[in-house]
């Protein structure tokens, strides 16, 4: 694989980890989907129909905020929580990069085998 | 969105050929621009330096996982791991595999880099479809917002 594009994506990967964890939980993922009608929602919301405390579905909340996938606001009491795709769209990214390195690494393999 | 990535490619040489250069460390570095201290040894981290030009100062380092000849070769490793100063420890790796199949013009290679996340890829993927429209819609509405 070329090296090339992977080392001038290291800072970003440093960026990508902590997204790639946070996703990595079946609860974070389940409010993920819920959000991502783009709609925002309060913390009672997001709790109503599960089995999970309003406590802990806060943690899990502000897991998914603090790497920028959901953004929460303060209205009156409550915080709204909204889905932020950005981080998203950024791991998508990252993802045709890697992507596009196999292609170059194999087909110097292609040249190679077949010379 | 997947975390996975796989690619195809139809190779006009032999299954043997095409192991061998894959395998073997000094074949393998040519076409990968890696300098690797040794063989590849199942179960043994694979070390070395990268050649490609431009990025001669990076290391390479690899977990072997699995030789079977002719069949398969696979690895874990952190290929982001360009600061020295860092600890990559807690970074999931990725897993890579090399499979080979015999065709009639030569040997089809199919290559995976997985695990770029801990999801099960079966939900995963599932959710992430379902949300595919919500994002959509979601990007439209920043859109409209900041237009």
């Amino acid at each position: 694989m070329s090296r090339k594009g992977h080392s001038s994506t290291a800072a970003r990967l440093q960026a990508h980890a902590p997204t790639f964890a946070a996703l990595g939980d079946k609860t974070r993922l389940s409010l993920v989907a819920r959000l991502a009608d783009g709609r925002p929602r309060s913390i009672s919301q997001l709790t109503a129909g599960r089995r999970l405390t309003r406590q802990a579905v806060t943690k899990h909340l502000r897991v998914l905020e603090s790497v920028g996938i959901v953004r929460s606001e303060h209205t009156g009491r409550e915080s709204l929580f909204e889905f932020n795709p950005q981080p998203m769209e950024r791991l998508k990214e990252y993802l045709d990069l890697v992507s596009r390195q196999w292609d170059q690494a194999l087909s110097r393999l292609k040249s190679f085998v077949e010379r | 969105m997947d975390n996975r990535i796989e690619k195809r490619i139809e190779l006009k040489a032999p299954v043997s050929r095409v192991w061998r250069a894959l395998t073997d460390y000094r074949e393998f570095g040519e076409w990968f621009r890696v300098k690797l201290d040794g063989p590849f040894v199942a179960g043994q981290v694979s070390r070395g330096q990268i050649t490609h030009p431009g990025y001669e100062h990076l290391k390479w380092e690899a977990n072997v996982q699995r030789i079977e000849p002719e069949r398969l070769l696979s690895f874990t490793w952190h290929p982001y791991a360009i600061d020295p100063k860092m600890d990559y420890s807690k970074e999931t790796p990725t897993l890579v595999e090399f499979r080979l199949e015999k065709i009639p013009t030569g040997t089809l290679l199919i290559v995976t880099e997985s695990g770029f996340d801990k999801i099960p890829s079966g939900r995963r993927l599932e959710a992430f479809r379902m949300n595919e429209g919500g994002w959509t819609q979601q990007m439209k509405k920043i859109e409209s917002h900041v237009a």
